[in-house]
């Protein structure tokens, strides 16, 4: 850690793949993921970009290869570990807490820094009185930057769509991560919301220092706010580079923008 | 007759819901001498009832008081589960089973102890505290290593019980002689075995039972929580045979012959009756204090966070096998509160009270008051005790002798109307005075603290824009 971490890649992954019983969901991935980075990982459906979310955050184990968090292996490790080691995600179909208020979801990323024991808080010491209020004013000082205070006691499944993904993403910048891992966020969204979610990614990015890795199948997300772009079909990484590259790639093309959509995004 | 009957019944039990109320806004008070005079006035209005006699009336019979003492050990029990079921969303059969621990384990210490034996005690109380400590111990160790498998870190648990369970048996052997004199016997009571060290001892193995079922329901817990929520439900239905069977054998299987097995466990002494209204109402304060401040607090909101949603959870950064362990366990220790309290009630024990198909009793109680609902459980609990008991078995008996094989199909038709009518339970989240949810303190628009928290959001537009 310390210097050489500072400096180095916020994320290395080499050689990771990952068996389904004999079908191969992803192989021989590699990425690093330079600081600051705002990196997308495209491909068509079933590619496996969501199994290497899966596999970076600890939700599957690897068969095999290796994740590097900051120069520290964190492959092997409990989900929740990794998580509090700086890595948050959100979800393609969005996972929110529903039957609990937006101000819960956000405080439920707090628990690992509540700063009181399970008996303090059953004995409701000073201590405990003390943080909990800190936590709630953090919390919603925090969803104020998202102009969520307001439905602060609203109930996480009574809100529209668009609301929900800002809640989701909130909640995991509210585990103080690092790294940002974003699965789709744009995914059924309107034109409209989608602009909104652009301006919203950016936001969070230069506000909280992240770096952020993004799953996404809107071409305008994608080519608009990414720097660089690993392209992946079948379970395997066919193509790397600045938009503009992976536009030209003939690989690119015949796998994924071929089909119609080239036309599109380069428009 | 009958009418009368059934007016002061339904006057009683709305009594009682009142009652809950009541206490639920006196927990709620401010200042602690209000508390104080409050739970004073709550213990002391139940306590008047019971005692007060007017020749040969009495406002809450024998019967009657039976029923709240049944409705108070029910509604710890089902506060349990519903920490179990209701809030962390794991379906447990297993309740009923740690129900009968703690009434078994209490009822032995205390059954002993009247007898002129303190080996109950000993044994127990030594290997409830080393348990802890062991427990404890590994598990911190555990901890220092990360990805330990489940069943390697069950076996060192398991290792640990043995550990324990075998310095306890030979305290007991040591220390219990020296108790010998002081205790006495049944017909020349010593000196630890007046009524003041009976309550002494009772109070303790109360403890010690709930200490007992949690440690139990831990090293059951660590290797069935891993199973998937319909999945777990069977593996405690399981275990709660096993315990049942183990009831059933205890004088054959199990070196307890003053359980009696079957014939069931007879002699207890029944230390909460009348009188002794204080302990039952002591314990289910403590029980829905813990269970109340447990829940609003982080840990808490885990909880609900696992039951939501386990993979989010895991992305939030949340233990959740760690939660879900805790709230099994300490659900499991309410349980065995409520087997003590019962036991020193009933004063008999028979397995087949702990029958897993009575199991289901405390889960329809859950689910008829409202899942999550912590009012919502201890209204059912005394209103449906009062209904079946009260109402279905006294009122047919009275309409002849084969009329209460009605009460089973009354009660499940009731139970179907409500769940059709009400499918959220009785109260559904609503929640009194002290269990309720607080609402979030808004940051007052005053002082410096609005510019720094509003100009990010106002400025968050164009920044993205740009």
């Amino acid at each position: 850690m310390g210097g050489a971490s500072a400096t180095g890649p916020i994320l290395e992954v080499s050689g990771l793949t990952k068996f389904f019983g004999g079908l191969c969901a992803v192989n021989d991935f590699g990425l690093e993921l330079p600081r600051g980075a705002l990196w997308g990982l495209i491909g068509p459906n079933g590619a496996g970009k969501t199994t290497v979310f899966n596999l970076v955050t600890g939700l599957y184990p690897a068969s095999a290869g290796e994740v590097k968090f900051e120069g520290e292996r964190i492959s092997g490790l409990v989900s929740h570990e990794i998580t509090r080691l700086g890595v948050a995600r959100t979800f393609q179909n969005i996972r929110l807490f529903s039957n609990l208020s937006v101000l819960d979801n956000v405080r439920i990323a707090y628990h690992p820094h509540a700063g009181y024991s399970l008996a303090e808080s059953i004995l409701r010491t000073g201590r405990f009185t003390a943080r909990e209020r800190e936590l709630t004013d953090q919390a919603l000082e925090f969803l104020s930057i998202f102009k969520l205070d307001g439905i602060a006691d609203e109930i996480a499944k009574n809100l529209p769509y668009g609301e929900q993904r800002r809640v989701e993403i909130a909640r995991a910048l509210a585990c103080d991560p690092r790294l940002l891992l974003l699965d789709e966020p744009a995914a059924g969204m309107n034109p409209r919301e989608i602009v909104q979610l652009m301006e919203l990614i950016h936001f969070i990015r230069d506000r909280f220092k992240l770096s952020i890795l993004l799953i996404e199948h809107q071409m305008r997300v994608v080519m608009g706010i990414c720097e660089r772009i690993t392209v992946m079909d079948f379970g395997e990484v066919i193509a790397r580079g600045t938009p503009r590259e992976i536009q030209d790639d003939p690989k690119v093309i015949e796998a994924y923008l071929g089909k119609g959509v080239a036309n599109r995004a380069a428009g | 007759m009958d009418y009368l009957y059934l007016f002061f019944m339904i006057l009683k039990m709305g009594f009682l819901v009142a009652w809950i109320y009541a206490l639920l806004r006196v927990l709620d008070l401010k200042a602690w001498w209000q508390k104080l005079l409050g739970l004073l006035a709550c213990f002391g209005v139940i306590q008047l009832l019971f005692s007060l006699q007017f020749g040969e009336f009495q406002i809450f019979s024998a019967f009657d008081q039976g029923l709240v003492y049944q409705a108070v050990t029910m509604a710890m029990i089902a506060l349990g589960l519903n920490l179990i079921y209701g809030f962390n969303g794991q379906f447990s059969l297993a309740q009923w089973g740690f129900y009968g621990v703690g009434a078994y384990c209490s009822a032995d210490i205390t059954w002993r102890w009247m007898n002129g034996d303190a080996r109950g005690l000993i044994v127990v109380g030594v290997g409830v505290i080393l348990t802890g400590v062991l427990y404890f111990i590994v598990a911190r160790l555990l901890a220092r290593k990360r990805g330990v498998p489940v069943l390697s870190a069950f076996t060192f648990y398991v290792l640990a019980t043995v550990a324990a369970g075998f310095v306890a048996v030979m305290a007991g052997k040591w220390l219990a002689p020296a108790f010998t004199g002081l205790l006495g016997t049944v017909a020349a009571p010593g000196l630890l075995n007046g009524t003041l060290g009976r309550y002494a001892v009772f109070t303790i193995s109360v403890l010690f039972a709930g200490a007992f079922a949690a440690e139990m329901s831990f090293l059951v817990g660590l290797p069935i929580l891993t199973l998937g929520s319909d999945y777990f439900g069977i593996a405690t239905l399981g275990f709660s045979i096993v315990l049942q069977t183990l009831m059933i054998n205890s004088d054959t299987i199990l070196p307890f012959p003053e359980m009696k097995g079957g014939r069931g466990m007879i002699g207890v002494p029944k230390l909460i009756n009348q009188d002794t209204w204080a302990f039952a109402f002591i314990f289910l304060v403590a029980i829905i204090a813990i269970m109340r401040n447990l829940i609003r607090s982080s840990t808490g909101r885990t909880v609900m966070a696992v039951r939501e949603d386990e993979v989010a959870s895991k992305a939030m950064g949340v233990d959740v096998a760690g939660t879900k362990l805790l709230a099994f366990v300490v659900g499991s220790l309410f349980a065995g509160v409520g087997g003590a309290i019962y036991a020193h009630w009933a004063g008999f024990l028979s397995p087949n009270t702990f029958s897993f198909l009575k199991g289901f009793d405390p889960l329809i109680i859950v689910v008829f008051g409202g899942l999550g609902s912590i009012t919502g459980t201890l209204a059912a609990s005394f209103g449906w005790i009062f209904f079946l008991e009260g109402f279905l078995r006294v009122l047919l008996g009275k309409l002849g002798t084969e009329a209460p094989t009605w009460r089973f199909v009354l009660y499940p038709i009731t139970l179907l109307l409500v769940m059709l009518l009400r499918p959220q339970g009785l109260l559904g989240s609503v929640e009194w005075g002290f269990v309720k949810a607080r609402r979030a303190r808004r940051v007052p628009p005053t002082g410096s603290a609005p510019p720094t928290g509003g100009e990010p959001a106002a400025t968050e537009p164009a920044k993205g824009g740009s």
